[in-house]
C-alpha cells in the first residue's frame, strides 16, 4: 500500500442503515419486493429516504413491530406468514421476496431464514422467499446490497461458460454502454449482477470472471469466489483511470491483446479528457472532504485528486475493506488521509478547521454545512447517477464543480443558520 | 403485525426530536443504533434548517450489545453536556434500544450534573410521532415546574396590566406553525393581549420556567400540548382555550372563549367578518362555482376538523369524506362527521384512504403528503391541510392557517387547484370546441398538457379494466360511450360509475344513451 495514513475513530455516526439500499435495489429488480420486518422508525426512515422520488405504489414496505409481537416468537414468526400472504395477495406480480432483517428484528432473533424456508416451502416456487439484513447495528447504508446480493448467490444457476460477470447495481445506460465496450473489445459474454429482473440470474463457475463495478460488495464477493468465481482485481469504474484501468484489467482476464485495447479506449480516453477540461478548472486546487457515508469515498477522492486536481483534506469511510480498496489506496496521493469510522462532532469540527470548499456528505448534514457558508455533495447521489465509465467522468465531475459554480453565482452571502 | 408501505407518523421518539429541535438550550441524548440518524434530514431538508437537531445518537452496534453498552450510553451523555452544555438534558431511547434496557434516564441520573435531566419514557411498538411530542413537551414542563407553588398569583386585573397568555403547542414540522404564532401573536396584540411564552417554538429552559406568569394558555396544538394544558390548569390554576382558531368562524370563537376566560368584554370586532377577505371572496359572485364542491378531508385531528368546518361553513362545499390518522383525535373527529351525516375514516393505511376517496371520486382532496400522492394517481385536485408533508409545504412566503390571514391563505390554497369560476362555465359551453380538449385546464400549468392527459387515460383505462373483470357488471354501447364522452373529463369518471350501478340496480345488461339519462334523472331526483 502508499503512503496513505489510515487511521481509526469511533464515536456517534452519521450514517444511514443498510435498510436505505432498498431505493436503488427496487428499481433495479421491479419484480422483487422488500419487505422490512422492523419498528416504526425503519418504515419512516425509507420513506424519509425515498419518499421524495417516488410516486407510484412502491415496492417496498414494512411488516411493523408491535407491543404483542415482542412477546412470543411462534407468534412473530405467525405474525409474518400472515403479512407476506395478505401482501402476495394483493401484489401477484412479485417473483421474489426479499425479507429484511432490522435492528429490532435483530435484537429480539426473529429468524427470518426460518420464515423465508417455510414460506418457500409453502408457495411451491410461485414466489422465492429470500432474506437479509440490512440492520443499522450490522449494516450501512450500501452494505445493504451487499446482504441482497449474497442471499440471491445460492439460487444461481451452475455454468462452465467464460463469461464476464459485472456485480452491483448499475443505472441501466450505463450498463448497457459498458456491455457494448466489452463486446468491441471481444468479450461477448457479459452478464450483470443484480439482474434486471430478480428470476433471471445468471450463472456462475469457474470460468466466471467477476468485475466488481461497485466497492461495497465484500461479502458478495466471497461468496462469488467460493462458488469458483474468479475475482479480477482493479480499481473501480469511476473516472477516466479508474475506468480505463478497470476495462484493461478485465481484457487482461481474457488475454485480449493490450494494442486492440489502447485502440478501443484512446479514442475514448482523449474525448472524456476533453469533456473533462471545464471542470478540472474549476476543481483544481480546490479542497474536498469527504465524510463516510456511500463506501464511494476512497474512489471518488481518487478520482476527484488524479484527474480534477482536487487538493484532499480528508476522506471518511464508514469501514474499509483493504482488499477491495488495495488498488485504489495505491492510487491515492501519499499525503491522503483516510478515516475509517466516525465521531460526527470531532469530524466536524475538523471540516470547519480545515475550511473546505466541497464536503460530500449525508443528506442530514447537508443544509447545515450550507448554512455555515461551506458547499456540500450528497452521498446519496452517486448510488442514483450514471457515474461509472469513461464516457461519464465529465458527468461524475459535474456533479463537483456545480455546487462550486452555484457558490460563486449566488451574491451577496447573506445566509444566516437559523 | 401491521404491513404499511407509507407512514403518516414516524415513531415517538421523532416526536421528542421535534419537541427538543423546537427548543433552545435542550440537548437531547438518543440511545439508538447507527440508521436512526435519518432523523436529522426531517428538520435540515424536509424543513430546510440551516443547524443539526441538538441530538446526540449513542449508535450502538451488534458487537456492542455483548458488551457494556450502558457504559456506551455513559460515555455519550458525558460528552454531550461537556461540549453543548445544555440548560436540561433530555434523555430517552428509539425502539431498537428499548429493547435492551440499558434505562439511560436512570444512568443520566446518577451521574451528577447539576441541570435538570429529563428522561423520556416513549414506548416505540404502540406509540406515535404526535403522542411522543406530547409526552416529551409535558415531561419537560413538568420536570421544570414541578416545585412552582400557585399561591400568591394576581390576576392581570389586580396587577393593573395587560392580560398575558401562552401559545403552546407550535413545533418544528408542524404544519405552518412558525407562522400561526406570528399571526396569533399580531391577532392578540390587536386585542391589547400580550403574549408571555411561545413553547416549545423557540422556548428554552428558562422560558418554560416563566409559563406562570401567563393568566391563561393558549393551546393552539392540542395534539402536542392538551395534556401539558390540563397538567398546568390542575397544578398551577391556569386555564386554557380549546377553540384552535382555523378559519374566520373558529377565529371568530377563540377571540370569544379566550376573551370570556380572561374575564375581558368582547369587543364588537370580533364579530366582524370582514376581518378576513375569505368571506367576501366567498361570497363573491366568482364563487359560485364552489356550491357544493365535493371534498374529501383527511389529516391530523386539528386541521381535519378545522378543514371540515370551514369548507362547509365558509366554503360552501359538500364534505364527502372525514378522517383522521391520529386516534387520540378519533374521539373529537367521529361526532363531526355524524354532523355531517359520514362516518369518520381513523386509519394509518393511506391506502383505505385512498379506496375511500375513489369511492366517494370528490371534486378536491384535502389531506396530507399521501393524499397528494394517491390524488395525483386519481387525476383529483389537492391541497395539503396537514403533516406529513413535503419540503414544497414549507414554503418561502409567509403562509400562516390561523387568524384571519391564515383564512386568506386557506382560501387560496384550497381554491387554487380548483378551475376558477368561469373558466368552469366555459369548459362546460364551449367543450367542443377543439381548444378544449381534454385535460386542459386553463391557467393550472401542473395538471395541464400532456401528463394530464397521461393521467386521465391512466385512470380511464383503470376504471374500464375494473368494469370487464366483474361479470356482473353492464356493458356500455358505442353510443352510451360517445356519450359519455361529451361530458366533462373531471366529473366523467363519476358520472361512468354512478350510471353503471344505476344499469345495475335497475337490471339494464346494457348501457345506452338512454340509460345515460335515465341515471343522470335517478341521481337529479
Amino acid at each position: 500500500m502508499s503512503g496513505a495514513t489510515l487511521l481509526k475513530e469511533s464515536g456517534p455516526k452519521e450514517v444511514f442503515c443498510g435498510l436505505t439500499s432498498i431505493v436503488w435495489l427496487h428499481r433495479r429488480m421491479p419484480d422483487a419486493f422488500f419487505l422490512v420486518v422492523g419498528s416504526r422508525t425503519c418504515a419512516h426512515l425509507i420513506q424519509s429516504a425515498a419518499g421524495v422520488m417516488i410516486f407510484a405504489e412502491p415496492r417496498f414496505g414494512t411488516a411493523i413491530l408491535e407491543e404483542r409481537d415482542l412477546a412470543g416468537l411462534a407468534d412473530a414468526h405467525d405474525e409474518l406468514n400472515r403479512v407476506v400472504k395478505n401482501l402476495l395477495a394483493r401484489r401477484p406480480e412479485i417473483k421474489t421476496l426479499f425479507l429484511v432483517g432490522s435492528c429490532p428484528s435483530e435484537v429480539i432473533k426473529i429468524d427470518l431464514s426460518r420464515v423465508a424456508e417455510n414460506l418457500n416451502i409453502e408457495l411451491k416456487g410461485q414466489v422465492t422467499v429470500l432474506n437479509y439484513s440490512g440492520s443499522g447495528i450490522e449494516t450501512t447504508f450500501t452494505q445493504g446490497e451487499d446482504g441482497a446480493l449474497k442471499a440471491l448467490i445460492p439460487l444461481m444457476p451452475k455454468s462452465d461458460q467464460k463469461k464476464l460477470l459485472l456485480v452491483g447495481t448499475l443505472a441501466n445506460a450505463v450498463e448497457d454502454r459498458l456491455i457494448s465496450i466489452f463486446k468491441r473489445l471481444g468479450i461477448d459474454n457479459v452478464e450483470s449482477f443484480p439482474p434486471r429482473q430478480s428470476t433471471e440470474l445468471p450463472s456462475i463457475g469457474p470460468e466466471t470472471k467477476v468485475l466488481l463495478t461497485q466497492p461495497y460488495l465484500t461479502d458478495t464477493a466471497r461468496e462469488l469466489k467460493n462458488k469458483g468465481a474468479e475475482i479480477i482485481e482493479a480499481p473501480f469504474p469511476l473516472g477516466v483511470t479508474g475506468s480505463t484501468l478497470w476495462i484493461q484489467a478485465a481484457a487482461n482476464s481474457f488475454g485480449i491483446d493490450k494494442s486492440i485495447v489502447d485502440s478501443i479506449l484512446n479514442p475514448l480516453i482523449s474525448r472524456a479528457k476533453q469533456a473533462l477540461a471545464p471542470h478540472v478548472e474549476k476543481l483544481s486546487g480546490k479542497k474536498l472532504f469527504l465524510l463516510p457515508e456511500s463506501q464511494l469515498e476512497i474512489p471518488l477522492a481518487r478520482f476527484l485528486s488524479n484527474e480534477c486536481g482536487m487538493e484532499i483534506v480528508e476522506i471518511g469511510t464508514p469501514y474499509l475493506n483493504r482488499d477491495l480498496m488495495k488498488a485504489e489506496i495505491d492510487l491515492l496521493p501519499p499525503e491522503c488521509r483516510i478515516v475509517e469510522g466516525q465521531h460526527v462532532e470531532k469530524q466536524l469540527d475538523r471540516v470547519r478547521d480545515s475550511s473546505p470548499d466541497l464536503v460530500v456528505c449525508g443528506m442530514g448534514l447537508a443544509n447545515p454545512l450550507e448554512a455555515e457558508g461551506i458547499s456540500t455533495k450528497w452521498s446519496i447521489e452517486m448510488v442514483f447517477s450514471p457515474i461509472h465509465g469513461i464516457d461519464q467522468a465529465s458527468d461524475l465531475a459535474e456533479l463537483f464543480s456545480r455546487p462550486l459554480r452555484r457558490h460563486d453565482i449566488l451574491k451577496p452571502k447573506t445566509l444566516t443558520s437559523n | 403485525m401491521e404491513l404499511t408501505l407509507w407512514t403518516y407518523e414516524g415513531p415517538p421518539h421523532i416526536g421528542a426530536m421535534r419537541i427538543a429541535t423546537s427548543m433552545k438550550k435542550l440537548h437531547y441524548v438518543l440511545h439508538a443504533p447507527q440508521g436512526d440518524t435519518y432523523a436529522d434530514l426531517l428538520f435540515t431538508m424536509i424543513e430546510r434548517r440551516g443547524s443539526r437537531p441538538p441530538v446526540t445518537y449513542t449508535t450502538f452496534q451488534a458487537r456492542d450489545l455483548g458488551g457494556d453498552t450502558a457504559e456506551l450510553v455513559k460515555g455519550h451523555i458525558k460528552e454531550a453536556v461537556d461540549r453543548f452544555k445544555p440548560e436540561t438534558l433530555l434523555v430517552g431511547e428509539s425502539c431498537t434500544a428499548e429493547l435492551i434496557q440499558d434505562q439511560p434516564g436512570s444512568l443520566a441520573k446518577g451521574m451528577g450534573f447539576d441541570i435538570p435531566i429529563v428522561s423520556l419514557e416513549l414506548p416505540a411498538y404502540s406509540k406515535k410521532e404526535n403522542w411522543g411530542g406530547s409526552e416529551t413537551f409535558y415531561q419537560i414542563v413538568r420536570t421544570l415546574l414541578k416545585d412552582q407553588s400557585n399561591e400568591s398569583k394576581h390576576t392581570w386585573q389586580e396587577e393593573k396590566r395587560r392580560p398575558r397568555v401562552n401559545l403552546l403547542g407550535p413545533t418544528l414540522l408542524g404544519f405552518r406553525c412558525r407562522d400561526d404564532v406570528l399571526e396569533i401573536q399580531k391577532l392578540l396584540g390587536q386585542y391589547g393581549i400580550d403574549v408571555n411564552v411561545v413553547a416549545p417554538l423557540g422556548a428554552s429552559p428558562a422560558d418554560i420556567m416563566r409559563i406562570p406568569n401567563a393568566d391563561v394558555n393558549v393551546c393552539l396544538y392540542p395534539e402536542i400540548a392538551e395534556s401539558t394544558c390540563i397538567w398546568l390548569e390542575r397544578n398551577l390554576n391556569i386555564p386554557f382555550t380549546t377553540t384552535v382558531p382555523l378559519g374566520v368562524g373558529a377565529t371568530q370563537d377563540f377571540l370569544k372563549e379566550l376573551h370570556e376566560v380572561l374575564e375581558m368584554e368582547i369587543p364588537q370586532s370580533v364579530n366582524e367578518s370582514n376581518n378576513s377577505k375569505l368571506t367576501w371572496y366567498s361570497n363573491s359572485v366568482d364563487s359560485n362555482y364552489l356550491t357544493g364542491k365535493r371534498v374529501f378531508i383527511f389529516g391530523d385531528g386539528t386541521h381535519a376538523l378545522a378543514a371540515a368546518r370551514i369548507a362547509t361553513e365558509e366554503l360552501g362545499f359538500k364534505v364527502v369524506g372525514l378522517g383522521t390518522y391520529s386516534r387520540e383525535m378519533a374521539r373529537k373527529v367521529r361526532p363531526a362527521a355524524k354532523a355531517l351525516g359520514l362516518e369518520a375514516l381513523i386509519t394509518n393505511d393511506y391506502l383505505e384512504v385512498e379506496d375511500a376517496i375513489k369511492e366517494t371520486s370528490p371534486e378536491l382532496v384535502l389531506g396530507t403528503q399521501m393524499e397528494r400522492h394517491s390524488a395525483k394517481r386519481l387525476g383529483i385536485p389537492c391541497a395539503v391541510i396537514s403533516t406529513p408533508m413535503h419540503v414544497q409545504d414549507v414554503p418561502a412566503r409567509y403562509s400562516p392557517q390561523m387568524g384571519w390571514e391564515g383564512a386568506n391563505v386557506i382560501f387560496d390554497d384550497w381554491v387554487h387547484p380548483l378551475m376558477m369560476g368561469l373558466e368552469e362555465h366555459l369548459i362546460g359551453m364551449f367543450k367542443h370546441d377543439f381548444e378544449f380538449v381534454d385535460g386542459h385546464q386553463s391557467h393550472l400549468g401542473h395538471l395541464g398538457g400532456k401528463g394530464t392527459e397521461n393521467i386521465n387515460q391512466g385512470v380511464k383505462t383503470t376504471i374500464s379494466n375494473d368494469s370487464t373483470n366483474t361479470s356482473n357488471n353492464p356493458i356500455w354501447t358505442h353510443e352510451g360511450e360517445r356519450e359519455l364522452s361529451k361530458i366533462p373529463f373531471f366529473v366523467r369518471g363519476k358520472v361512468r360509475r354512478n350510471t353503471e350501478n344505476y344499469a345495475r340496480q335497475a337490471g339494464c345488461r346494457e348501457i345506452n344513451e338512454e340509460t345515460l339519462y335515465d341515471a343522470k334523472a335517478h341521481y337529479k331526483a
